[in-house]
């Protein structure tokens, strides 16, 4: 992959705006505990007197909490700036918005990269994670700022199964509770394409078990071939197809649109391609990666409740609103009508909608309307 | 009939009257929520709701109402037995697949049930097909029968047989002409849409 294995500079350290560090130690659910985890968090709009208006958006895998300021990496706009600000359905002029960047991920948060007690960088002796584990993370840092309860809990992808642990397992921290595009469980499918991104970023020799920290190279390659394979369960075959189509890309060389009869990126969705998977190593630590799919992986909510979904939810008097969109089929509209089926079984206010968007799992992020319509009236 | 219940379609008004304060309803098939939103206001009922029509749905939410996208025919079978005080299947019965199955399911879910249907063997529908020999298109159903989402059509009398031949007892009844109530004598002729409160 000749392309994608020059950019071997350092990750630029992420200074986070607020950061909040546990006065005790983090309980996983591996049985081990975390010293010393600190919670990097953005937040927009004022905190009310009784501290009553609050919002907590949840990231999804390879976002963070640069929800609607621009990320100090990339420089681009924050990841949910449509829905995130003033006068915007998540309005920052009553709303305060707090998004954390989840243990076990790069920005600021404890995860493989920080320095363990040692004074090493974890690495793969970080211990494995639950998105229960990221949700006590998110939990200790809401009793650190004296946030009870919160107004509402949002999350599209990876953020709304933390949404949904937080009601299950904390089910008097939220009134509401929003999720999208999500599951309750992964799925072998979900599995299986995350294993080939971790098996992407070992295979690579600059992986080097994961002690790559004090080097200069980075399994960048590895890592951009994760994102890459990750990238196409985020979008649709119609959404492909209308951008891409079997378009060929200009040659280096000027020569319009003809085949190398090489192995360059010939089409225009290998190009695009390449550059989702270069761009995100700029930003993205290789084991972070590895240990948030693995979270992801083991989520199944019902499995952490005896076995039964319904039960997750028994103890909860939070509204619901589940979203998916037509063209998800990452997590497909019958993995958010099986927690509907749970939450009706408890009997838990739910409401659920199947949107439709032409952007498959990536919908959430984009330009749908009707959405920005259900969490406005949602979080009413 | 309080202020908030008089801006309702007749049938859903006289339905929103007939419920009990502080109970549990089911609306299947709620459009844009309006019962539900009368019962929850007035009558600090817990009022969920299934639509089929997605934009209908978001409607719901941003009125602050829960309610589940989903058919019917197929996602009934999904609530709990018993788990309503009421379900309520409004101007709907006519356009499930199974209409029989459909009252078994309200019966399931709920303790009572409140079923509108429009009712066919209203005298300008028989005229309709007397004199002109045409399926009839009314100010009541102005839809063609190529486009209609009526699929079964029944009448008072066919209802009234259904609920005999499955052992549901009708508490009440109300009929409606012209947006008004009338009486209950010749309903099947008189009336152009009927409501029944039933239970097992």
């Amino acid at each position: 992959m000749r392309n994608l294995s020059q950019a071997t500079r350092p990750m630029p350290a992420p200074t986070a705006s607020h950061s909040y560090t546990l006065p005790a130690s983090l309980p996983l659910d591996s049985g081990e505990a975390l010293e010393g985890v600190t919670i990097a968090y953005e937040s927009y709009g004022e905190l009310s007197a009784d501290r009553d208006n609050v919002i907590l958006v949840c990231h999804a895998l390879t976002g963070d909490q640069y929800l609607a300021s621009p990320h100090p990496v990339t420089g681009k706009p924050g990841w949910w700036e449509r829905m995130v600000g003033p006068g915007k359905p998540i309005d920052t002029d009553r709303f305060h918005v707090i998004c954390a960047n989840v243990l076990g991920s790069c920005m600021g948060s404890t995860g493989p990269a920080s320095l363990a007690p040692d004074g090493k960088p974890y690495a793969m002796r970080f211990p494995v994670i639950t998105i229960r584990d990221m949700v006590r993370g998110l939990v200790a840092l809401l009793d650190g700022l004296g946030i009870h309860q919160l107004h509402a809990v949002v999350g599209g992808s990876m953020g709304g199964m933390q949404a949904l642990s937080l009601a299950a397992n904390f089910p008097d921290r939220a009134a509401r509770v929003l999720a999208i595009a999500t599951t309750a469980r992964h799925s072998a499918q979900n599995i299986a394409f995350h294993e080939v991104g971790r098996q992407a970023i070992m295979a690579d020799p600059a992986w080097a078990d994961g002690d790559y920290y004090a080097g200069d190279t980075r399994p960048v390659a590895g890592l951009s071939v994760a994102r890459m394979a990750a990238h196409i369960t985020y979008l649709s075959e119609a959404g492909l197809t209308e951008k891409f189509g079997r378009r060929l890309q200009d040659r280096p060389d000027g020569t319009a649109g003809a085949k190398s009869f090489g192995f360059d990126a010939d089409f225009q969705v290998e190009s695009y391609l390449r550059y989702q998977g270069s761009g995100f190593t700029r930003r993205f630590d290789a084991n972070s990666y590895l240990y948030i799919t693995r979270a992801m992986d083991y989520f199944d909510l019902a499995e952490e409740h005896g076995g039964k979904l319904g039960n997750a939810f028994s103890g909860t008097s939070a509204r619901f609103c589940l979203v998916s969109f037509d063209s998800d089929w990452l997590y497909p509209t019958a993995e958010s009508r099986h927690v509907v089926h749970a939450l009706n079984a408890s009997g838990a206010p739910v409401s659920f909608v199947e949107l439709s968007a032409p952007f498959g799992h990536d919908s959430f992020l984009l330009d749908v309307p009707a959405l920005d319509r259900v969490v406005k009236g949602f979080l009413e | 009939m309080n202020g908030a219940t008089t801006q309702l379609r007749p049938d859903l008004a006289v339905i929103a009257e007939h419920i009990d304060a502080g109970t549990r309803v089911l609306d299947i098939g709620c459009g844009d929520g309006a019962l539900m939103a009368v019962l929850r206001d007035s009558k600090q009922v817990d009022a969920r709701g299934l639509e089929i029509d997605a934009a209908q749905v978001e409607q719901c939410v941003a009125r602050g109402l829960s309610v589940v996208q989903g058919d019917a025919d197929r996602d009934l079978a999904d609530y709990p037995d018993g788990s309503f005080d009421y379900a309520i299947l409004s101007q709907t019965l006519q356009t499930a697949e199974r209409p029989d199955l459909m009252l078994d399911q309200l019966l399931r879910v709920g303790r009572q049930a409140f079923v509108s249907f429009p009712n066919f063997a209203n005298w300008r529908m028989r005229r309709a097909l007397l004199l002109h020999g045409r399926m009839p298109v009314t100010r009541h159903l102005p839809v063609s029968w190529y486009e209609t989402q009526n699929i079964h059509h029944v009448t008072v009398t066919d209802f009234r047989e259904l609920l005999s031949d499955k052992g549901v007892r009708a508490d009440r009844s109300w009929f409606f002409s012209g947006g008004r109530e009338i009486g209950s004598t010749g309903a099947n002729w008189r009336a152009e849409y009927a409501v029944f409160q039933l239970s097992r």
